[in-house]
């Protein structure tokens, strides 16, 4: 049971981490918290659903359309709703992000109506037995892509060019763009990343649970922006641990109280706050001058 | 090469600059001298679009660059140490000097100027795969210069190098940039050391309250009575 819980909470921690990746990118490079990212998520999560139940996609090809959907989606948000604010007062277009994500609920809404339907994936899904623990193949499935997509970015950020100019701009965008960096770029490919990955999340957790509406971004949204400010926000690796600390924390902690589960998970972020403020991972400012 | 026709520049509402015409040639090191709040660093954000001025012109090679994206300017040849060196902190010195030729796409070119760089500033080859917010203040200037250079620029423009660091280290850094400059980049230094920059510069202006009140070379400006008394403390 307790080795059960743990896989449990890997998977979905995994997805925390998948949503907390897009807040912390987008505020490492903003200081936003882009608070339409959990709506992200869901409409994610439908274009996945539409792939494969409209159009008898294979699952992958429907995940890979997701994102792709996501992607488009986060740049048409930031420029829409963010850039003709990035010179205005800080609390501005953290309202307008309010405001996308209550027009995105609202929208889908009004579309496909408030049942929430299933998601026929297509999957083929076992439980296997290992040395008696049972694991479904589709919680491997779903640890397996995002640890994929995650070591993914890994290598985009560090390894690539463009990679470079992301953390460049975060750490200093006057210098950056002094080297030449257009920032804008830089801006409008964050979101990007972070709402592909916020949108396979949206169809990995719609396929888990085997259930997709237009609300179901309002708590692993959150989740996602708590596991951010855990891991420390802005930070890469922090959300990554967050997202899969957050997950164990519920799950572990629903074995004893299964009602309390979303109290423990908040819980234990007022409890690593109060001890490391910045987060697990965040950092001091602490540079030499 | 660069030439500054009657810059307006505002923050707001404050006009911080009222009008500033310069001119650089080829070759040359050109030095604003001025004292804090006098409009140097202003002038230099101007010059490479990190503001853009209310009125004037700025031309480089003879083209208008006035209101351009700094990426055009960077790549039209012009490069900035900025006040306070701005060293990427939390990357290794090896990236930020990469980052300094970031448009450059040729790798062996990018080689090429790495190693220049390197046998002018020995100490950050040694210290290449060290984090750059963790080198010393004298350092983090060096590193801020040498990724400047990794551009190859014509025109470098540098903004208060002797900034917070030790007279012995100043005078190094001043030597470095009368040999960059001898290899042929046109140089402009923005300073309050002013008697450090007129030591090394052709040309010099002063600069008070967003207006040039004096110029002539850098020689004659050592000379002078009000520059003696206001600047170089006699």
């Amino acid at each position: 049971m307790f080795f059960e819980q743990i896989i449990n909470g890997l998977t979905l921690g995994s997805t925390y981490s998948l949503i907390a990746l897009g807040y912390t990118m987008v505020y490492g490079i903003l200081e936003l918290i882009n608070f339409a990212h959990s709506e992200i998520y869901m409409i994610g999560a439908f274009i996945g659903l539409t792939m494969v139940s409209v159009y008898k996609l294979p699952f992958f090809a429907a995940l890979l359309i997701s994102m792709i959907g996501s992607c488009i989606l986060g740049i048409i948000i930031e420029k829409a709703a963010y850039k003709p604010l990035r010179k205005a007062n800080r609390i501005a277009p953290l309202i307008s992000a309010i405001g996308v994500s209550i027009f995105l609920q609202n929208a889908v809404l009004m579309i496909v109506g408030p049942q929430a339907r299933s998601f026929p994936s297509g999957l083929h899904i076992t439980t296997l037995n290992i040395g008696g623990f049972r694991i479904s193949t589709l919680q491997l499935l779903i640890l397996f892509v995002s640890i994929i997509l995650m070591v993914g970015l890994h290598f985009l950020i560090q390894k690539t060019k463009l990679g470079q100019a992301m953390r460049a701009t975060a750490q200093d965008k006057e210098a950056a763009q002094l080297m030449g960096i257009k920032i804008d770029h830089v801006i409008t490919f964050t979101f990007a990343i972070g709402s592909a990955l916020g949108g396979a999340a949206g169809v990995l957790v719609g396929v888990y649970f085997d259930s997709v509406d237009p609300m179901m971004g309002f708590f692993p949204g959150l989740k996602g922006f708590v596991a951010a400010v855990l891991g420390g926000i802005g930070s890469i690796p922090g959300a990554m641990l967050g997202g899969l600390i957050l997950g164990l924390v519920e799950m572990v902690g629903a074995v004893y109280m299964s009602r309390y589960k979303d109290a423990i998970a908040f819980a234990v972020l007022i409890f690593i706050l109060l001890l490391k403020p910045t987060g697990l991972l965040g950092r001091s400012v602490q540079e030499k001058v | 090469m660069l030439k500054l026709d009657d810059i307006v520049t505002h923050y707001g509402n404050i006009q911080a600059l009222k009008g500033i015409s310069i001119e650089v040639k080829q070759g040359e090191i050109v030095t604003i001298i001025g004292a804090n709040g006098a409009g140097k660093t202003t002038t230099l954000k101007t010059i490479c679009g990190l503001i853009s001025p209310t009125s004037g012109k700025v031309y480089f090679q003879n083209k208008d660059i006035t209101g351009k994206a700094t990426s055009d300017i960077v790549e039209a040849g012009i490069a900035m140490v900025p006040e306070g060196r701005r060293v990427f902190p939390r990357m290794t010195v090896l990236e930020n000097l990469q980052l300094g030729a970031y448009l450059n796409r040729n790798r062996q070119e990018v080689k090429n100027y790495l190693e220049e760089v390197f046998t002018l500033f020995p100490i950050l080859k040694n210290r290449k795969r060290q984090i750059a917010g963790t080198l010393s203040g004298g350092e983090q200037q060096m590193l801020a210069i040498g990724r400047a250079l990794m551009a190859k620029p014509k025109l470098l423009l540098l903004d208060e190098p002797s900034m917070g660091l030790a007279p012995k280290i100043v005078a190094n850094i001043f030597d470095i940039l009368t040999e960059i400059n001898k290899e042929g980049t046109t140089i402009l230094l923005v300073e309050q050391n002013a008697r450090m920059a007129l030591s090394i510069a052709h040309k010099g202006f002063v600069i008070e309250t967003g207006k040039i009140v004096l110029q002539d070379t850098a020689e004659n400006l050592l000379k002078n009575e009000e520059v003696k008394k206001a600047y170089l403390g006699e």
